[in-house]
């Protein structure tokens, strides 16, 4: 048996509807005495209105701030004092919120979630206390730090032209600040339909059991009255013929960056061809013997650190179509963008015409199985990567099937890859560093 | 004629006909489930601590080598050198260079990866079950013969420093360092990051050197978490690693001096968007028969989100996006740290919000419902960061550095329960006392410093 062989671990998979339309998965996992309920909401920041910019994450953030049955700051205590943690997270194309507690507040943990879909409570000072926050977190994450937003919210408006796709998931304080009250009692009664979200729990189900648990969600959630769910636009648009380049300046930063951005297969309708992405990132990148790790930082010594990956926010199948591959490198002053670019072009070439070894092909195999196993030791991640997939492809089994899906992956399939990547059009994001930025040393 | 309504009212929303609903009851939470630990010393000196925990196949290691810097005072040299030495350590070997080190490991699912502090040289990795053995062979080859060649050093060298200027760019960092020294002044617990020039001065003579003196076996402890029966893992570790040798023992820390009260320092970082308060105090040692009041209290702070300030500067004045406080062990005892990230305009409110909310530890003592919900959010949180190989390993490992066995973690919960309202309301009247604070503030001096000076209670630059 090949190390690659470890059996998967036995979760089984329930699933169910309630009459309001809300998705259930409830999936046991008795080896923990833990547990993980989470909602996925079907709105992520490519679906938020033009003007209102960052609004999917604002209101993430008012989901927390108090609903009809609990006050403002109850949710994260009643959270807290029953030894659970707690938090929520916007992407392109959802919004999740999650609690992981020990078995014994499954119930609280569902009252709590249902509590805040059936009737948040909006209210103009938490509105306004929460884009201060807001501000906070961008000026913390972005604004006051090197490299900050790099690349996730830069490349995306060099390699897309629509809005959903192009414009900057955190917000413009100016469009944040002018978000209304009503605004936001709009965006919830058009996406947070419960038709348009899944509820998941997995982990120490203890003796509620599966029917148990699901009886439990029904209970909580049952007479959220239903509402119309939103159709869904395609996001789709061309991918660039052709290469486009971008410079921005980072005030903060020592050194220079670049990162490419290339557009990959649509991950539902060719989740293989999608997958070899994931791989060909892996063969590019992961450890010290990857391609441009021997090529650029320890060959050539052309770039400080060097990383790539499928998916711009997280790992594979995190969003839907279209995503993007990207590869992202810091250099040294005296190193040009072009330089760099040339190199990566040429490892990528060689891939394209010979593909990986078989035998590099099966270390990168072996450390793919490793990394998603060590990921799904937590309830919280495991329980996430499910819902997620659930959500976005109706696959929840996609998580599962990730490594024996990587490690079947040929050579040609990764080749196929590479080759893609050289044939389209790509987007060419460079960082330069500010005069106000402190020099190196010292 | 006015147009469709599409969507209910903000009020309307929060609303149902039922009204406001009962939360729940809780169940009672289960036992924190802990593996014994199997624990043996080698002859050389390298203790070993296995332990069984599945779940996935997988096993984690964590070796700890103390790495004292022989000097009294922090020393540029000494940081440099066992800076390069970490970087350098997984690039070849008589049998490996670093292509064919990375290659055995991934043929296994393993990651290895080597760091350094003024503390500890620690060797941590991850891999499936069944390539133990191999991690442990390149494990002891990297230990027992790793060549630091001359080309390798030349390259880290170079890169280390573009990374230093990277890292010392992030304000977080800036204020690390200078809370450090305010902490400890000169004592060699502050060299956490080496600066360039040092790093340039560094000869592959020297990191060869520096592994001899550095990298030995009497007084290493190796922690193996994992799908692995602990008998046959330590027997495999005797196997590989029994011949790593070394002539002297390992460097133990010394102990730090206490923080001293005093004004907060400022710290200019021109263009700075937001301003990092870092406040500190002497803190409790795990066995200090006040630590677990002391927890309690911490939580009731800031230890957690719904903590005083948090609630304070984050959800009542929108000051923040987090404010959070904890303890940092080091050798001897201690040390509370206080750390919020601030808009530049509201810096000095932020720092008067902290203060009020600290001298409320003395004044206004934590509610028996305060302790309850930090009692029940410390038994469930240790819960659930115990619930995986990694965090199993990194607890045991860190425990194991103060001296303390799994027993002790065992027996928290027992711990948690018993402490009283009583006594979690002394220990914050004696800990979060004003008085006992200092720190630093890291910002545009240009715009938050003269709020500050009128303020009072700091100084600089």
């Amino acid at each position: 048996m090949s190390l690659t062989d470890v059996a998967t671990p036995a979760l089984e998979l329930h699933r169910a509807t309630l009459s309001n339309g809300l998705r259930v998965l409830v999936v046991p996992d008795p080896a923990t005495p833990v547990v993980g309920v989470s909602v996925h909401v079907d709105v992520g920041f490519r679906s938020e209105p033009e003007g209102r910019t960052g609004f999917a994450h604002l209101f993430e953030h008012l989901m927390f701030q108090g609903s009809e049955s609990l006050e403002k700051l109850e949710h994260f205590r009643q959270v807290q004092a029953a030894g659970g943690i707690f938090n929520g997270s916007t992407h392109q194309d959802y919004t999740d919120y999650f609690e992981v507690l020990p078995g014994a507040a499954l119930e609280r943990a569902l009252f709590l979630e249902a509590d805040r879909l059936r009737a948040p409570k909006l209210t103009a000072e938490n509105l306004r206390n929460q884009v201060d926050v807001v501000k906070e977190e961008i000026r913390l994450n972005v604004h006051n730090r090197p490299y900050g937003g790099f690349p996730w919210i830069l490349l995306p408006p060099v390699l897309y032209d629509t809005f959903p796709n192009a414009h900057n998931g955190y917000g413009d304080f100016s469009e944040l600040e002018q978000a209304s009250l009503d605004d936001a009692a709009a965006f919830f009664d058009t996406f947070y339909a419960p038709g348009n979200a899944l509820v998941t729990v997995h982990g120490d189900l203890g003796e509620t059991g599966v029917d148990g648990t699901l009886a439990l969600v029904e209970r909580h959630f049952g007479d959220i009255p239903a509402r119309p769910v939103p159709e869904r636009p395609s996001f789709a648009e061309p991918a660039p013929g052709s290469e486009r380049r971008q410079s921005v300046t980072d005030a903060h930063a020592p050194l220079p960056a670049l990162a490419l951005g290339y557009r990959v297969p649509d991950p539902a309708a060719d989740p293989d061809g999608y997958l070899a992405h994931a791989m060909l990132a892996s063969v590019l990148t992961d450890g010290e013997a990857a391609r441009l790790q021997r090529r650029l930082v320890h060959a050539d010594g052309l770039v400080t650190d060097v990383s790539a990956s499928n998916g711009l926010m997280g790992g594979p199948f995190d969003a839907r179509d279209p995503d993007t591959f990207t590869i992202t490198a810091v250099h040294p002053a005296d190193v040009s963008a072009d330089r760099v670019t040339a190199a990566v072009d040429e490892e990528l070439d060689r891939l394209a015409e010979q593909g990986p070894g078989a035998a590099e092909l099966e270390r990168q195999s072996a450390r793919w199985a490793a990394a998603l196993h060590r990921e799904d030791d937590r309830v919280m991640y495991r329980m996430l990567g499910l819902g997620a997939r659930e959500l976005l492809y109706g696959k929840a089994e996609l998580a599962l099937e990730l490594p024996s899906r990587l490690a079947a992956l040929t050579g040609d399939d990764v080749a196929a890859a590479a080759a893609r990547l050289r044939s389209a059009g790509r987007a060419v994001l460079t960082v330069e560093p500010g005069s106000g930025a402190s020099g190196a040393g010292a | 004629m006015t147009a469709a309504r599409t969507h209910r009212s903000a009020e309307e929303i929060g609303r149902t006909e039922r009204g406001p609903r009962a939360l729940p009851a809780l169940g009672t939470t289960k036992q924190v489930p802990l593996p014994d630990v199997v624990t043996e010393t080698l002859p050389n000196g390298l203790t070993v601590l296995a332990a069984h925990r599945p779940g996935v196949p997988l096993v984690e290691a964590v070796l700890r080598i103390p790495a004292a810097s022989p000097e009294p005072a922090a020393d540029a040299a000494w940081t440099a050198g066992v800076e390069v030495l970490a970087e350098t350590m997984l690039t070849g070997t008589a049998g490996r260079d670093r292509v064919g080190i990375d290659d055995d490991l991934a043929a296994v699912g393993a990651e290895l990866g080597v760091g350094v502090d003024p503390e500890w040289l620690q060797a941590g990795g991850s891999a499936l079950a069944s390539g133990l053995p191999v991690v442990l062979d390149v494990l002891a080859d990297v230990l027992t013969g790793a060549t630091h060649p001359d080309d390798e050093v030349a390259r880290e060298r170079a890169r280390l420093a573009e990374r230093i200027a990277v890292a010392r760019a992030q304000p977080r960092t800036v204020a690390r360092e200078a809370v450090m020294r305010k902490r400890f002044g000169d004592h060699p617990i502050v060299g956490e990051m080496p600066t360039a020039e040092a790093v340039a001065a560094v000869t592959p003579e020297r990191v060869r050197a520096l592994h001899a003196d550095v990298v030995v076996p009497g007084g290493a402890r190796l922690v193996l978490v994992g799908d692995i029966d602990p008998e046959t893992a330590i027997a495999e570790v005797a196997r590989r690693l029994g011949g790593w040798a070394g002539d002297h023992p390992a460097r133990r820390l010394s102990a730090p001096p206490p923080p001293r009260p005093g004004d907060l320092e400022l710290v200019h970082r021109p263009g700075s968007v937001q301003s990092q308060l870092r406040l500190t105090a002497p803190g409790v040692a795990r066995t200090d028969e006040r630590y677990t009041a002391f927890q309690l209290a911490n939580l009731v702070f800031g230890g957690y989100f719904s903590s005083r300030w948090m609630e304070n500067i984050r959800e009542d004045k929108g000051y923040t996006y987090g404010a959070h406080s904890g303890q940092e062990f080091v050798p001897g005892g201690a040390v509370l740290g206080l750390e919020t990230d601030v808009a530049s305009d509201v810096t000095a409110a932020a720092l008067l919000e902290t203060r009020y909310e600290l001298g409320r530890m003395v004044a206004v003592p934590p509610t028996d419902a305060e302790v309850a919900s930090a009692r029940r959010y410390a038994v469930g949180s240790l819960l659930i960061s115990l619930d995986s190989q990694s965090a199993l390993a990194g607890t045991l490992s860190s425990l194991d550095a103060a001296g303390l066995g799994v027993e002790w973690l065992r027996d928290r919960p027992r711990r948690l329960e018993e402490v009283t309202t009583e006594q979690v309301a002394e220990a914050a009247a004696q800990l979060f006392a004003p008085s006992r604070f200092t720190g630093v503030v890291v910002g545009d001096a240009d715009v938050i410093g003269p709020r500050l000076a009128a303020l009072g209670g700091v100084s600089g630059p």
